[in-house]
């Protein structure tokens, strides 16, 4: 009784803190990214603008719910559906605080890794119910971007695997008790946050969106509800990369004074600056340089890290 | 510009001296009149065999002489105008010299051969002529409107055409007539020149990425005229192969005003503010291109101090007109913030604008003889205050830029146009110069007081879109040296110049000396008669060199005004450039090219 308590208890805080963590992002990123330009960001709604996202918010529930009728309207309503459905799911994992994440699931980070592939069903799904050519190229650059570099990501974080002998997000972060990871596997943390960065479609990566070129990419032709869910589900991404990223290789909530759950936040926001500078900084690869990018130069690096991480891990095992 | 006419010595004893009648102009181009028969042996000779070699074709319009009031013969040629003629206006860069060919044209609706065999920038030119005057063009690739709406009934540009709202009927849409419009713009790709299937027609260049033959189903995909990306209302139909570039058509004439009619509506004086408006983002240039041609027609001289504060100006507005550009290309590749700090800049560059002359984009400062008021007092520190620090900032939006990887990725061999090509095109401007071509008609060609001033002409190797980025950040560096000079070594004197036959005289004067009062009254409402002639004048304007070709008439108004721009030449070379490339290639290179629609429009 109290186990299942505890479980809903958990469940609803992470839900809370995520649907208002979402929209906390869009307003810390506006206000970010106005300060790299040299300018204010929303400063009116609410005390130095906070409240603007949740005006935005209202703004897109009134707006007329319209399915194209030119658009196949299951999958048209089904996709950002899916996205919503796979990045809140695998926050099931994330270990925030000390004694780790709602569920403790042995394949942590394959579940993970299988929630952001099934992600990609979302794109493409829009992008072709979309019916409308600048939707489908969206689609196209995006479903390919994405799986291109999910290979580097799943390859990056089988390094760590290897060394923490665990696919258990909360026995990783334990075992960054003494040293996190980054310190030991610098390159595989490199390739996991440039390959996060290409999943989420940010910049410099965000090819599928760019808007002067293909207007919106594969969501033009969405509006209100919908729009917002892919536009959440963008924004929970980059918390849901941020924090495995923590996990995996800052140590999740390890640290000292502060309780666990403050660690883990201030770590995945250093990583949320480091998404916010990025796109403030960066001009967007062109397809094929992207493409080029992360088959010649990211996938290789990461199988390298991979090898010789075994290789070491073997010879410890070996030698001791 | 000082070919003798020996050109046209050469060009009459190839043609025999009949068909050659030379005709005195206000400027000091060789102009002559030449048969219709016979224009195109003229012109292809001209083009490649003459010592000159005039390769561009500058300019080609035409002009309707069924109004015109003064027929002097020596001035005007013999009186052997028709009621229409064709203008072919023809550069040198070996010779740095230009050559005005004119053919008389009979008929309500004539036709002429077309010369787009000799230059391919031909096409777009004989095209808008068609579409202002319904003169065609045998032999003509595509000739159809350019400017107008396809359905549009008329050519505006004839004399019988109205040229306000008044003179024609109230605007009205009936259902059949909004059905047909709709009609009229569906889309049929082989009235635009692009097939469906076969590759024979595309004119692929050798490239190793090209798709081999076969049966390949073809995506057309409209870019515009709602994009974000086409900097304004412009729309290009692409041919698409996946993602592949296989054909792009440019479709313009959204941002047409007419602004050529208008000048014939409008007194010399008056049409200022029309110039403005034409490359909106150069301000002053626009003013002094007019105005040069206007001075030359009325054999003004302006005062030095006159010359030294548009010298100023121009080269303040080149800055403004390039932090725009640095904005919008890096924007366009993906990079956000620059243009907020260019346009920040921009700001402290306005301040000063509208100091010296009350106006910040469409400033319409310049007059006939110098300039509207003399300089304010105190302007020298607030252009200090803009000048104090920009060069830093400047540095670092050229690291943010060229300096990064993944923009030169994007621009490196991207849109690479040669030299040989540029010239043919008709390029010019800071094109022309990224493909290595040392050519700035403030230092070719100098005019008000250019000569006096120390500065470099930037140049880059590799005519791509890097180069052209390259070659605009030095720019802006040479502007900034200018401007100091100007500054530093501005001239006591007058702002304006003392002739009254065409502007106004001083509202000090007026208000003691009743004849001066009756003078101004007369002129301003009626408007200053500028004497009979023609004459053109070109500058180096941000974009590329902007022509005035002025034909009056001896009346308040300017009988025939054309407006050449660089934008208009360098959208023509877009498919060119962009054929072959990716979509995101192809937002590069426009952004690269850095046109404003209203300069290709008018």
């Amino acid at each position: 009784m109290s186990a299942h308590a505890e479980l809903l208890t958990r469940m609803a805080v992470t839900l809370v803190v995520l649907l208002v963590a979402a929209p906390m992002l869009v307003w810390v990123e506006r206000r970010l990214l106005a300060r790299f330009q040299l300018r204010l960001g929303p400063n009116r709604v609410g005390p130095f603008g906070i409240l603007q996202t949740v005006a935005d918010a209202l703004k897109l529930l009134t707006k007329e719910d319209w399915v194209p009728p030119f658009a196949d309207p299951v999958p048209y309503v089904v996709a950002p559906m899916i996205l919503g459905i796979t990045v809140l799911g695998a926050f099931a994992v994330v270990p925030f605080t000390a004694s780790g994440a709602i569920v403790d699931l042995d394949v942590g980070l394959l579940f993970f890794l299988a929630m952001s592939s099934v992600g990609v069903y979302s794109v493409m799904l829009a992008g072709v119910a979309s019916n409308s050519k600048y939707a489908m190229l969206g689609a196209v650059r995006a479903a390919a971007q994405m799986i291109s570099y999910e290979l580097a990501m799943g390859l990056s974080l089988a390094s760590i695997v290897l060394i923490a002998g665990s696919f258990n997000l909360h026995d990783i972060v334990v075992a960054q008790q003494g040293l996190p990871y980054v310190v030991i596997q610098p390159f595989a943390f490199v390739v996991f946050v440039i390959a996060g960065l290409a999943e989420l479609k940010r910049a410099p990566f965000d090819l599928p969106e760019a808007e002067n070129e293909i207007v919106a990419g594969f969501h033009t032709e969405y509006s209100s509800m919908k729009f917002a869910l892919f536009f959440l589900g963008e924004y929970l991404g980059m918390i849901l990369i941020g924090a495995i990223a923590t996990t995996v290789f800052l140590g999740g909530g390890n640290g000292p004074f502060l309780p666990a759950p403050v660690w883990f936040a201030i770590k995945v926001g250093l990583f949320i600056y480091l998404f916010i500078w990025a796109r403030a900084t960066l001009p967007r690869f062109r397809y094929d340089h992207l493409m080029a990018f992360g088959w010649k130069v990211l996938l290789p690096v990461a199988l390298l890290n991979l090898m010789v991480t075994g290789a070491l891990v073997v010879a410890r095992t070996a030698g001791s | 510009m000082a070919a003798a006419p020996a050109v046209l010595e050469s060009l009459a004893s190839r043609l025999g001296d009949q068909a050659v009648a030379v005709q005195a102009t206000k400027d000091d181009i060789p102009t002559a009149w030449v048969p219709r028969d016979q224009v195109h042996a003229a012109l292809a000779w001209l083009a490649a065999d003459s010592d000159d070699h005039y390769r561009v074709l500058y300019d080609l319009t035409a002009i309707d002489e069924r109004h015109r009031q003064a027929r002097e013969a020596g001035e005007n040629g013999n009186g052997r105008r028709g009621d229409f003629t064709l203008v072919y206006h023809l550069m040198s860069y070996s010779a740095n010299a230009d050559v005005r060919l004119k053919v008389a044209l009979e008929g309500e609706y004539p036709s002429a051969p077309t010369v787009s065999d000799i230059w391919p920038s031909a096409n777009w030119y004989e095209r808008e002529v068609f579409d202002m005057f319904g003169i065609g063009f045998d032999g003509h690739p595509c000739l159809r409107r350019i400017l107008m709406p396809l359905d549009w009934e008329g050519h505006p540009l004839r004399k019988e055409h109205p040229a306000r709202a008044t003179e024609m009927e109230p605007y009205r849409l009936p259902e059949e007539q909004f059905a047909a419009h709709e009609e009229a713009l569906r889309f049929r790709p082989h009235e635009w020149g692009l097939s469906d299937g076969d590759w024979a027609s595309s004119n692929l260049p050798d490239d190793s990425n090209a798709v081999p033959e076969g049966d390949t189903d073809y995506l057309f995909l409209n870019l515009g005229p709602n994009h974000p990306g086409t900097h304004g209302l412009l729309r290009l139909i692409l041919k698409l192969d996946g993602e592949r570039i296989v054909d792009v058509i440019p479709d313009i004439g959204f941002h047409h005003r007419g602004a050529e009619k208008m000048a014939e509506q409008q007194t010399f004086h008056t049409y200022i503010p029309y110039t403005d408006r034409i490359d909106y983002l150069s301000g002053v240039n626009n003013n002094l291109a007019y105005l040069l041609a206007v001075e030359k027609l009325s054999g003004t001289q302006v005062p030095e101090r006159a010359q030294v504060i548009r010298v100023l100006l121009c080269e303040l507005f080149r800055v403004a007109s390039h932090l725009v550009w640095i904005g919008t290309f890096g924007h366009d590749v993906g990079a956000i913030s620059p243009v907020f700090f260019t346009f920040t800049d921009r700001e402290k560059l306005f301040d000063v604008v509208e100091a010296i002359t009350g106006g910040r984009m469409h400033p319409a400062w310049l007059r006939i003889g110098g300039v509207a008021m003399d300089l304010p007092n105190g302007w020298r520190p607030l252009l200090d205050e803009f000048l104090k620090g920009f060069e830093k900032r400047l540095k670092e939006y050229e690291q943010l830029l060229i300096g990064n990887p993944i923009f030169r990725a994007r621009t490196r061999g991207v849109g690479v146009i040669s030299l040989d090509e540029a010239i043919e095109w008709g390029v010019t401007g800071p094109n022309l110069r990224a493909c290595g071509f040392e050519w700035d008609f403030r230092k070719k060609r100098p005019y008000s007081g250019y000569d006096q001033f120390d500065f470099e002409i930037p140049t880059a190797d590799g005519g791509d879109c890097l180069a052209r980025s390259a070659v605009r950040f030095e720019e802006i560096r040479q502007s900034l040296r200018i401007i100091r000079q100007a500054a530093d070594n501005m001239p006591a004197g007058d702002y304006i110049a003392d002739d009254h036959t065409s502007m106004p005289p001083a509202r000090a004067e007026t208000m003691v000396n009743i004849e001066t009062l009756i003078h101004h009254f007369v002129g301003v409402s009626w408007g200053f008669t500028i004497p009979a002639g023609e004459a053109h004048a070109g500058i180096e304007a941000p974009k590329g060199n902007n022509g005035y070709y002025i034909v009056a008439d001896g009346g308040p108004s300017p009988y025939r005004l054309r407006i050449r721009t660089p934008s208009f030449v360098h959208m023509q070379i877009l498919p060119r450039l962009a054929r072959g490339g990716l979509i995101a290639d192809l937002i590069t290179i426009l952004g690269s090219i850095d046109y404003v629609l209203a300069d290709i429009d008018r």
